[in-house]
């Protein structure tokens, strides 16, 4: 029994949020919902730690669906860069889901919670098959399952605001086109190849001799994944609907979404076409490097002029995603470990800071902007401090999680020996200083407005939120295991081979 | 040159319907319309795949015993199957969203819902966050 759950741990992993999804649509009571979901994320990030265990080492485990060899049926592949991004998606997931039972009471109606767990549900599953999936048409159907059921979580907005439907209506139509291009770009591939197994592909597309049609193919691909991803110039949907998403959807999207993407990206570039490094390796120099740096300015820019604290850490989420393809454009081991690096530590960060604006939206009753946060350090300090610690992270303060990240990026940049990014590095980090003091100034050196409480802060959000915040220092303070976990991801990408 | 656009006329429908389909994407502001135009747009890519799948000569590809048929490739329609479902779902749930905001903005021009005084939100549920209200 023990060996079967073990040696079906990938399909389990999809399985059991996409079954547990209707039982809790199902369900009337909020608490047996959320439950229910908290069960799902539990045991997925619990499946995610055994699989990393059993492929740290370089094992890559290929998992058969149905028992129909490859590359007839559709194959699962947990190697240790799968299982790195798994860990990191579903331990995040798990401690949003922890937070999410006060977040979504206090937005969300009772009598739509269980449907709303049903919906968290099925973008987890369809995020987790996302990243394993080895074939690439079967990645179009996890990409939908989880895009349309983030539209409906966005949607669910409009219990506070109404702008949240707009929000997700975009976020459904842009995303839509998304995994169309990707489509188009896999039925080139696979007019040209024949195949739709990514390791078969990577196989037979140096054999297939070039050609325009193989350009055109992984133009299309890469563009898809690109708006997935959030990446500049087609990151339009991300500030809308992260910032009028309920709280709750925030920190799971800012957590999980864009990185699964963004591992997608890795996957295509790197593995399936890892044998035309003429096509490859022009499109991560020429293309995604000045789109990454293109997006880690305006992000950032766009962050100092906001007012509202969900958007501006929904315009900072688009410049850190640009830290994380720059790494992935490098091409390098370094470049792409100090990606992997970034990617959990950007899932800490963001993950943690939107938990704590949900703590203070939902103790607020209203909107967190610049005004109605003033002197909340003093009236909610709890939780404030908790955000002050992923916030000093976010800059990349020594000692924090994201300091780690920016040394290894900047480790990698160095070793290519690019002059120009590396300054361009550096001067937007300091820039994301600015709209952090910002908050920072508002929050705790400006007194409250007079007569106001101390406002009630509650442990179902801080406490999972403090879990990040430690998880924050952690890292900053012994990130060895996260080191060697993403040096071992990156190996298992550029050493070819699915 | 005509021979040649003529041996790939499906190709030209497809880029077609497809420029169609993405320019009302872009360039509508009903939101119905753009959502026609998104299904447009996916519709494109189905012939294309659909036809990518047709055989020269082939036949339906349902086994008769026959080694010497020529059969279509069926996978790519197979492919095409789950694609049209997602369509489905993905106008489903836009066709929904717009009802809602509709309701919720009184309009389904983008401009307008812009326009719309955006900062007054929808009453939250009446159950109070606990005592974190007071």
């Amino acid at each position: 029994m023990g060996a079967a759950i073990i040696t079906n741990l990938p399909a389990l992993l999809v399985a059991v949020p996409l079954l547990l999804a209707p039982v809790s649509a199902l369900l009337h009571s909020a608490s047996l919902a959320w439950m229910l979901t908290l069960i799902g994320a539990g045991s997925s990030f619990i499946a995610a730690l055994m699989l990393q265990s059993i492929t740290e080492n370089g094992v890559r485990i290929s998992y058969h669906l149905g028992n129909w060899e490859p590359p007839w049926g559709i194959e699962f592949v947990v190697d240790s860069a799968t299982s790195l991004t798994l860990v990191v998606m579903t331990g995040l997931g798990f401690i949003a889901t922890l937070a999410a039972r006060r977040l979504v009471s206090s937005e969300i109606n009772d009598k739509d919670s269980g449907k709303f767990y049903a919906a968290w549900m099925l973008v987890s599953g369809g995020l987790f098959g996302l990243v394993m999936t080895a074939d690439a048409f079967n990645l179009f159907v996890f990409l939908e399952i989880s895009a349309l059921a983030s539209a409906i979580l966005i949607g669910m907005g409009a219990g506070t605001d109404r702008r949240a439907l707009v929000a997700g209506f975009h976020y459904l139509v842009i995303g839509a086109v998304g995994a169309t291009f990707y489509v188009i770009g896999v039925g080139f591939i696979y007019a040209m190849t024949g195949t739709l197994n990514m390791g078969d592909m990577a196989a037979r597309i140096p054999e297939a001799g070039g050609g325009a049609v193989l350009h055109v193919g992984f133009g299309f691909m890469v563009a898809g994944m690109l708006v997935k991803a959030a990446i500049f110039p087609v990151h339009i949907w991300l500030p809308a609907a992260y910032s009028y998403a309920p709280s709750a959807v925030s920190t799971l999207l800012a957590a999980i979404a864009t990185k699964a993407a963004l591992y997608v990206l890795a996957r295509i570039v790197f593995t399936i076409f890892g044998g035309v490094p003429e096509i490859a390796d022009i499109a991560l120099s020429n293309v995604i490097v000045p789109l990454a740096i293109g997006g880690i300015f305006i992000g950032t820019v766009m962050a100092i002029y906001e007012a509202d604290i969900k958007k501006m850490f929904a315009h900072s989420s688009v410049a850190q995603i640009g830290y994380i393809a720059l790494g992935l454009g490098l091409t390098t081991p370094a470049g792409v470990s100090a990606s992997f690096i970034h990617i959990a530590n950007h899932a800490l960060i963001k993950g943690g800071i939107f938990m704590a604006i949900g703590g203070f939206v939902a103790a607020l009753g209203a909107r967190a902007n610049l005004d109605s946060i003033t002197g909340i350090g003093r009236r909610m300090p709890i939780t404030a401090t908790a955000f002050l610690i992923c916030g000093l992270s976010l800059a990349g303060l020594p000692l924090t999680a994201g300091f780690i990240s920016k040394l290894y990026l900047v480790r990698a940049v160095l070793e290519t020996e690019s002059y120009l990014i590396l300054a361009l590095v550096l001067i937007s980090s300091a820039l994301s200083i600015v709209y952090l003091w910002k908050i920072m100034e508002v929050m705790w050196m400006q007194p409250a407005p007079v007569r106001s409480p101390k406002l009630a802060e509650n442990p179902a959000i801080y406490l999972p939120l403090w879990i990040v915040a430690f998880g924050n220092i952690w890292f900053g303070i012994d990130a060895s295991w996260l080191v060697a976990a993403a040096r071992s991801a990156a190996t298992a990408l550029l050493g070819g081979g699915v | 040159m005509i021979e040649q656009l003529a041996g790939s006329w499906n190709h030209i429908i497809v880029v077609i319907l497809m420029m169609i389909g993405l320019f009302l994407v872009i360039a509508r502001t009903n939101l119905i319309k753009k959502l026609v135009g998104l299904s447009v747009f996916q519709t494109s890519v189905f012939i294309f795949y659909i036809s990518l799948g047709k055989v020269a000569g082939g036949t339906a590809p349902i086994l008769d015993g026959n080694p010497d048929t020529l059969y279509s490739n069926p996978l790519p329609h197979v492919l095409i199957l789950t694609a049209i479902v997602v369509g489905v779902a993905t106008t489903a749930l836009g066709l929904a969203l717009i009802l809602r905001i509709n309701e919720a903005f009184g309009s389904i021009e983008e401009d307008e819902i812009i326009e719309a005084k955006a900062r007054e939100s929808l009453p939250r549920p009446k159950r109070p966050t606990g005592e974190a209200a007071e």
